[in-house]
């Protein structure tokens, strides 16, 4: 679809929460567009669910496959929709927003008076020795070859890590027929006696039946090793095999796939990039950006949506694509106060009922510090091979913040742009100085948060007047 | 590493091979994936060497985020293999290091960087 | 907290702060930085790290000399190369109109007595510059510039200074600045100085201060944006200027390739943040890839802003007050003050401990704006 100069509303990202948001702001009037960098809708929750070649139901289960009802009901909106739409920047131009965004390898300006960000999460970074290897990869991008091109693990698979998504993707694994050699789990041992008191709000949630069923059948259908301490993925350019410790024996399995997990964490590029305010949050142990309970950032017109605002789910997310949508009408004035609150009723409903077990599901998997905060040779900035060493020493030279040590050590400074090691090099630093966090503050990430070539830049047009023109003669 | 689930091909007879070539072997890719599982279902696991290391890596995240994926396509370096889907007739390389990045931006009038003194 | 026996409070931690706060512990002379962020937090850390003796306001060409010979030999002065290489620094002409103006500025500086911008012919430029466009015609040349890293360099100054005992207080704001007897008064976030003297160095923030002590500057903020893209191949060693249209080019030593040129992004001092402005950057993306056709294909991946303060007439303030004893000036650097920054820190230290400098100073002075009204 070929976008307007101008929207309403632009909603970035075409998973539960810009899904909600996308087809709310439609309903209402509102001209809409929802731009997504995959080909398909559905974001990574719902990956290729209009065109995955699985279709034995079964194997990507009835969570994935609800995804159909959400997308249908986006496409019956006639909300317009740009696939393969790459946003790189979001600045204020006057009472508006000029965002910048690529498609098809051309680069344009488009504006919208009310941005919603529903850019979903990543794989929380797991810096172990090897990670860089190939043959190592997220486990969520396993999941992805799953979903989009039906490829399973075929060799010697070893998953690693913890958290709910990776016994989910271990069942799926094992309901496509794969096998899976072997399941590290990470999870700190007595972690479970430390969260007890957060059980009764979970065995009361929506996730408690599956959680316990995914991990009965997991034990059923491969090696389960609890409490693992250290995990280092071995070989020389490429996987051969895992070496890991657990009570203190310290063992060497052969693989050729090691996939790692270890849980999720907003993606804040962008709206770190726009200036949003963010916060620490130390139950998830991530920058978060700090929102209301209807999504609506520290800059009035960016509004948060789903996994973005913080880690809460593909259902929680839908509920607040919903609520930010029914923000950003009434901020342009079309609709009131009144008639928002009682619009949001429902999705605050739904909200409640999937946020419900979420501290204790934080409490039991936030990852053990040792697979936050690596030493020695391990590679914390995958692109510019920095590795943990390197920045303690430099913190020894009296570098305070990760600012300053993109200066000294370029990390976060590759084409990631610190997403694959922000989090690290935080709590690095943080560890290091004997200091919070939060103190240490993230990267400050710069636009394009996309890379684009020279050339698309350079046929962006000279000025907007021609296109102004255009729209003041239609209005 | 990876395999193609046995029954897809009953499920989606729709699902045409695309005449691909990789590093100049020709290739059946399967139209729907990205350049990225294509590398997979070609049976490799590495995509690039790094510009600062030399060191192998292959795609990380398939969701856009890590850039560990570059490749070369059609002779244009750096492009993420696993946010472009697989096209007929695509030459698809394995990126070493920063090398190839001017090759393909393009002779200076007549002249390659690399041809100078 | 006391200024513990200070003689000097340098307002502001950038390059030339942290240069004056280096020269005066070379004279002997105690001195403390307040920064309200951290030492490089603005210009000083992510310009483009030109060290520019090339297509300098006539006035600067003495200084500008003086600092290449210390950037020669930079590694002497902080114990750190602070990334600096002598590639050289090119000015091409397009066409016949900026060939024309390039030879004759050529032969202005000559008769001024200075050699050190050359006019190098077609063959020349492309000899040295292999990757640019066919359609240049030629180009002033200044062979011993070269450019370094500026947040490096920036920490270099600061640690030297630290090391021979000068004191930083970073995350410190200046709230005010009061005259107490023949002593001068600094209150801070972090408490209250006393010194014998006051140095302003505080970049885009300096006319406050100026303001403070009754002689207001006509100081703009901006925002001078840069593009960076990943790693290339080398493909070029100077650093290249347009002469036409603004361009500053350069490849870093690991590969990537720096756009500047001084299109403006907008500027909020108050929350000391920049905005890229993108339709400009499309511009500087046109001229490049004009010039170097290797670039069409590159990729940028990430564009930003330094703060820092422009004059009027694009030179800086350099000096005493004019209207406040025991206090100096070096702010306003409009865009060009990287390369000076070991030069001007000495000359500040030289007025402060002699009461003149060696150098000719005089055009820098702040009285050129008496009777500038503030806003």
């Amino acid at each position: 679809m070929t976008l307007a100069s101008r929207y309403d509303i632009l909603v970035i990202g075409a998973g539960p929460a810009g899904l909600a948001a996308a087809a709310e702001s439609v309903a209402m009037g509102l001209r809409v567009a929802l731009v997504d960098e995959q080909g398909a809708p559905g974001g990574q929750i719902y990956r290729a669910i209009t065109t995955t070649p699985v279709q034995q139901r079964d194997v990507l289960g009835a969570d994935y496959w609800y995804g159909e009802k959400l997308v249908a009901a986006f496409e019956r909106s006639g909300a317009g929709y740009s696939p393969r739409t790459t946003v790189w920047a979001v600045t204020r131009e006057a009472d508006e927003f000029q965002i910048g965004l690529s498609c098809d390898g051309g680069a344009q300006l488009i504006r919208a008076r009310q941005v919603i960000l529903a850019t979903g999460a990543q794989e929380r970074p797991f810096p172990i020795p090897g990670w860089t290897l190939p043959g190592v990869m997220t486990a969520g991008a396993a999941q992805i070859l799953l979903k989009s091109a039906g490829l399973v693990p075929g060799g010697t698979t070893v998953l690693a890590g913890s958290g709910p998504l990776l016994y989910l993707i271990a069942a799926q694994f094992t309901a496509a027929g794969a096998r899976v050699e072997c399941l590290l789990d990470t999870t700190p041992a007595g972690r479970w006696r430390d969260v007890l008191r957060h059980a009764p709000d979970f065995v009361a949630s929506p996730y408690a039946a599956k959680g316990w069923s995914m991990l009965r059948a997991a034990q059923r259908m491969m090696r389960i090793v609890k409490g693992v301490e250290q995990i280092s993925a071995i070989g020389a350019g490429k996987l051969d095999g895992v070496r890991f410790t657990t009570g203190g024996h310290t063992q060497d399995i052969p693989a050729d796939l090691l996939l790692l997990h270890q849980g999720v964490v907003p993606g804040i590029n962008l709206s770190n990039a726009i200036g949003c305010a963010h916060h620490w949050d130390a139950a998830q142990a991530c920058f978060t950006p700090t929102v209301d309970d209807w999504g609506a950032t520290s800059i009035p017109g960016i509004t948060i949506a789903g996994d973005a605002a913080g880690i809460a789910g593909a259902r929680s997310a839908e509920a607040r694509g919903t609520l930010a949508a029914l923000h950003a009408a009434s901020a342009l004035g079309h609709l009131r106060t009144a008639q928002r609150d009682a619009q949001a009723v429902a999705p605050r409903r739904e909200l409640e009922r999937w946020n419900r077990g979420r501290k204790f599901v934080d409490a039991l998997y936030l990852p053990a510090p040792e697979f936050r905060i690596p030493t020695g040779d391990t590679i914390v900035c995958r692109c510019e091979e920095v590795t943990a060493r390197q920045v303690t020493e430099t913190v020894a030279l009296g570098c305070t913040g990760p600012n300053q040590m993109k200066s000294f050590l370029r990390c976060g400074m590759g084409p990631c742009q610190g997403r694959l090691c922000g989090l690290t090099i935080t709590e690095l630093i943080a560890k290091e100085r004997g200091v919070s966090p939060a103190e240490t503050g993230y990267y400050r990430l710069r636009f394009p948060v996309k890379p684009i070539t020279l050339g698309e830049l350079a046929a962006l047009p000279q000025t907007d007047s021609s296109v102004d023109a255009v729209v003041r003669i239609k209005r | 590493m990876f395999k193609r689930l046995p029954d897809l091909a009953a499920f989606h007879p729709d699902a045409r091979a695309l005449a691909v070539t990789i590093d100049g072997k020709p290739f059946a890719a399967r139209a729907g994936d990205t350049v990225a599982a294509t590398l997979f279902a070609a049976g490799l696991a590495d995509c690039r060497t790094t510009p600062v290391l030399g060191s192998a890596r292959g795609p990380f995240c398939m969701m856009g985020v890590c850039f560990d994926c570059l490749v070369v396509i059609d002779g244009q370096p750096n492009q993420q293999g696993c946010m472009i889907p697989v096209g007929e007739g695509m030459r698809i390389q394995r990126q070493q290091g920063a090398r190839a990045v001017a090759a393909a931006a393009g002779p200076a009038d007549g002249m390659t960087p690399e041809a100078q003194p | 907290m006391s200024a513990a026996g200070a003689d000097v409070v340098i307002i502001g931690g950038g390059l030339h702060g942290c240069s004056a706060a280096l020269h005066l512990a070379r004279a002997g002379v105690r001195a403390l930085v307040v920064e309200k962020n951290y030492v490089g937090r603005h210009a000083s850390g992510v310009n483009a790290g030109g060290v520019r003796t090339l297509a300098r306001n006539e006035a600067e060409i003495p200084l500008a000399l003086a600092a290449l010979e210390l950037w020669h030999h930079i590694g002497e002065l902080v114990d750190d190369d602070c990334g600096f290489e002598s590639f050289g620094q090119i000015r091409v002409a397009e066409n016949a109109a900026d060939a024309a103006a390039l030879q004759q500025r050529e032969a202005r500086l000559q008769a001024l007595g200075y050699s050190h911008e050359r006019w190098i012919a077609a063959d020349e430029l492309f000899l040295r510059v292999p990757a640019l466009s066919r359609h240049c015609v030629g180009g002033l040349i200044a062979l011993r510039d070269g450019a370094a890293l500026p947040y490096r360099t920036t920490a270099a100054f600061r640690r030297k200074a630290e090391n021979l005992g000068q004191i930083f207080l970073e995350g410190t704001r200046v709230l005010g600045i009061r005259r107490e007897g023949n002593s001068w008064v600094v209150d801070t976030s972090a408490g209250t100085l006393s010194c014998r003297v006051l140095v302003n160095c505080a970049g885009a923030w300096a006319d406050a201060i100026c303001a403070a002590l009754g002689e207001p500057v006509p100081l703009e903020a901006i925002g001078p944006m840069m593009l960076v893209t990943l790693r290339m191949p080398r493909f070029l060693e100077p650093v290249v200027l347009g002469t036409g249209r603004p361009l500053s080019f350069k490849q870093t030593a690991e590969g990537t390739v720096l756009i500047g040129g001084g299109r403006l992004s907008r500027v909020d001092r108050g929350l000391e943040t920049t905005e890229l402005d993108f339709r400009e950057l499309a511009a500087s993306a046109r001229t490049v890839r004009e010039l170097f056709p290797v670039m069409r294909g590159a990729v940028i991946h990430r564009g930003w802003a330094g703060i820092e303060a422009r004059m009027p007439d694009e030179i800086p303030v350099i000096g005493p007050s004019s209207t406040a004893p025991d206090v100096f000036h070096a702010f306003g650097f409009s865009a060009h003050g990287f390369e000076l920054g070991p030069i001007v820190g000495r000359i500040t230290a030289e007025l402060i401990t002699t009461g003149a400098s060696a150098l000719p100073i005089a055009p820098f002075s702040i009285r050129r704006f008496a009777g500038h009204a503030p806003d």
